[in-house]
């Protein structure tokens, strides 16, 4: 049973900010919502969660939650959320990001966090363009794409964060579109559980920059429409709507479809538990060294 | 498992050190601890120091990052984890780290930034001393900011300039930029080591205020400051941050020139309103000089001799030593100017301080350079010349 939506906005938002500033069927405020279920779901202690963000209209995400909030600089959300969990490890830590913020400007501190395995969860408003600014391309806009930078189209490839994500060793990726309502909110859910950085990628419409389809109605019919799941370890042998290896994945993404489902879901050490085991080890090695010279 | 003082870490208490070291000393001293950085000459031993430092010492944490831009991102972040926390760079660093630091000034974060300067610009000289980032720790973030910014000239002053910029950070919920060079940071000198008890922490306010009548950028609540009281993550008062305009709900508001100049003005007068507080400086014999030679940091180290030597000859020389950079010590140089016929300003640089002593000496008396560029500290023969020069 759905919980109703008041109940949640009363506790989970802050109604002085509300209305949001998101245009009319842009999908942040569903991102909005589904973040406000899973972490209604989970029981959290808002008083222990930091909603971190970079620069762009997702990133004024963090603004609207009854929790500690921290909208930092353009690409950088991942560099801040890194002190603010390292030292202080009992928190709760949810970077919102944009394809813009964490694809292009903050590429780089993505993946270094990855390989620490930091335990943060990082969930991406993946509009396929820069909507703050009105517009332009992104590292993760299609080719062939007409935007205000590329107006005679778009001649770059562009990344899917998720594979990338997979690649460089993320212990939880998923990805899916708005449209996608119940498994997005799920798959929240498992990666706030998840110890180590989990990375949510959430496809989402973005009407008044893109421009693609004239109506938001429309952006809805084509996510559910050209959405095909990734699922490498499928019973069902003969779905054609599932695929269970990457080359299968990229060839139809060129072809504009819209690759779901959860990619990776594994477990290591995160940078915590290695942290601690590095003090404990370090401070014998101080002490025996003190004996050995007193 | 037994914990680790600081006075136990770093022994013996009289040690033959680097500058580079004193400032690790002192920070840990000062209860830094956290320290994110990326290796760059000549700033890189603090950053090696720290991580063999910090994982020994109760909730200590250190962490080399991906670059400078997300070294003073993860100390700004862990700073309101109620921790103090430092970054140490150079010049090319530091430039990368100016967006950042203006985030710093506009949420109110203390923190502490170590540039120890190498020539440039661009890559320059990475092992020789220089002061050209004078003007950058003042002006190298965009748009109208107030900061503080300190130069010791020794390895012992770097032990305490180091404490007291952790102070000042948090007193006035400010970044502090603590300047240094390739000269301080690699030469050996006798450095006393304070134990911690004799070092004097002045802590950040916290919230106290009624939940329902907090906001974070209210100021005046417990104390009559400009300075906010400041909240930490996983307490109760929920405070959200931005490096947009924000009203003292700490909400956005992005078109209100009214909302914008209340800040940005409380952002300056918190910290010059304080002037006394915040201002150090050295001076020596201005009492009968004639010429007051305004020198800084590694410069000020040939000037002391040439004093001398001028004074042995005659010249009624005295010295004027910021320690404080920014804010400058205008009215100081203001009152000298009356009394004097010449500064002779003498800087590593082609001219950077140069020029405050020019506007705030308000043609009372002449002005009066000595620059010196490659790393070469101004020799005595020719700040003796430019005295004899009348
Ligand atoms: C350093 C810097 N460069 C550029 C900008 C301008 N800028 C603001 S938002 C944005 C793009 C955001 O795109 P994305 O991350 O996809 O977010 P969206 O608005 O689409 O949610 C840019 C380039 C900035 N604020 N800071
Ligand atoms: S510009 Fe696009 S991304 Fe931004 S609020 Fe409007 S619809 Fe959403
Ligand atoms: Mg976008």
């Amino acid at each position: 049973m759905l919980k109703p939506s008041d109940e949640l906005r009363e506790k989970y938002l802050r109604k002085d900010l509300l209305p949001s500033m998101f245009c009319p069927g842009c999908s942040i405020g569903q991102i909005m919502n589904y973040t406000v279920r899973a972490i209604d779901d989970l029981e959290m202690d808002q008083d222990k969660l930091v909603f971190v963000s970079g620069i762009g209209c997702s990133s004024r995400l963090p603004a609207y939650f009854e929790a500690y909030g921290v909208h930092t600089t353009h690409g950088r959300a991942i560099a801040f959320a890194t002190g603010i969990k390292v030292t202080n490890p009992d928190l709760q830590v949810i970077v919102f990001t944009g394809d813009g913020d964490i694809a292009a400007i903050g590429l780089n501190h993505f993946l270094q966090s990855i390989r620490r395995n930091i335990d943060i969860t990082v969930i991406c408003v993946n509009n396929e363009t820069y909507g703050m600014t009105g517009g332009q391309v992104s590292p993760t806009s299609p080719m062939g794409f007409k935007t205000k930078t590329t107006p005679y189209s778009n001649i770059e490839h562009s990344f899917n964060l998720s594979f990338l994500a997979k690649a460089a060793g993320a212990v939880y990726v998923s990805r899916w579109t708005t449209a996608h309502s119940v498994q997005a909110i799920k798959a929240i859910k498992k990666g706030i559980k998840k110890k180590g950085l989990a990375f949510i990628e959430l496809i989402s419409a973005c009407p008044t920059s893109d421009r693609r389809f004239p109506e938001p109605k429309d952006y809805l019919n084509y996510f559910l429409n050209e959405s095909i799941r990734y699922k490498p370890h499928c019973e069902d042998e003969l779905s054609s709507h599932v695929f269970k290896n990457l080359n299968e994945c990229f060839t139809a993404q060129d072809e504009g479809k819209l690759i779901v489902g959860e990619i990776t879901d594994l477990d290591k050490p995160d940078y915590h538990e290695l942290y601690k085991e590095l003090k404990e080890r370090s401070i014998n090695e101080f002490w025996k060294k003190r004996e050995n010279t007193d | 498992m037994k914990e680790i003082t600081v006075d136990e870490l770093i022994q013996p208490k009289v040690q033959f050190v680097t500058g580079n070291d004193a400032i690790v000393y002192g920070a840990l001293l000062a209860n830094c601890r956290f320290f994110a950085g990326y290796p760059i000459t000549p700033a890189t031993e603090i950053l090696e120091s720290m991580t063999q430092y910090l994982p020994l010492l109760k909730e200590g944490y250190c962490i080399q990052m991906e670059d400078e831009i997300g070294s003073i991102g993860a100390i700004i972040g862990a700073s309101w984890n109620n921790v103090r926390t430092m970054t140490a760079t150079s010049g090319p660093g530091f430039s990368l780290m100016q967006e950042n630091l203006g985030y710093a000034c506009m949420t109110e974060t203390p923190c502490v930034i170590v540039d120890v300067q190498r020539t440039g610009p661009s890559t320059g000289q990475p092992t020789k001393p220089a002061q050209g980032d004078v003007m950058e720790s003042r002006w190298g973030t965009h748009g109208d900011h107030n900061i503080i910014v300190l130069y010791p000239n020794s390895v012992q002053e770097a032990l305490w300039t180091t404490i007291r910029a952790f102070n000042l950070a948090d007193k006035y919920r400010t970044p502090v930029v603590l300047l240094s060079d390739a000269a301080i940071a690699h030469t050996r000198e006798r450095l006393e080591i304070p134990l911690e008890k004799e070092v004097e922490i002045i802590k950040r306010i916290p919230v106290t205020i009624d939940k329902s009548k907090y906001h974070p950028f209210r100021t005046g609540y417990s104390v009559p400051s400009k300075v906010p009281e400041m909240d930490r993550f996983g307490n109760k008062y929920h405070t959200y941050l931005t490096g947009l305009t924000h009203d003292w709900k700490a909400y956005p508001e992005t078109n209100s020139a009214e909302v914008h100049e209340k800040l940005v003005r409380r952002l300056y007068e918190k910290i010059d309103d304080n002037r006394h507080d915040i201002i150090k400086y050295e001076e020596k014999y201005l009492e009968d000089a004639d010429i007051v030679i305004v020198c800084y940091g590694i410069a000020s180290r040939t000037v002391y001799s040439a004093v001398e030597t001028a004074r042995e000859k005659g010249f009624k020389v005295g010295l004027f030593r910021p320690i404080t950079l920014w804010p400058f010590p205008e009215d100081k140089i203001y009152d000298i100017s009356l009394d004097i016929d010449k500064f002779l300003v003498i800087e590593m640089n082609l001219g950077q301080i140069y020029h405050s002593v020019l506007e705030y000496s308000k043609g009372n008396c002449q002005v009066e350079s000595l620059f010196t560029l490659g790393g070469q500290l101004p020799r005595e023969k020719e700040i003796l010349k430019k005295i004899r020069k009348r």
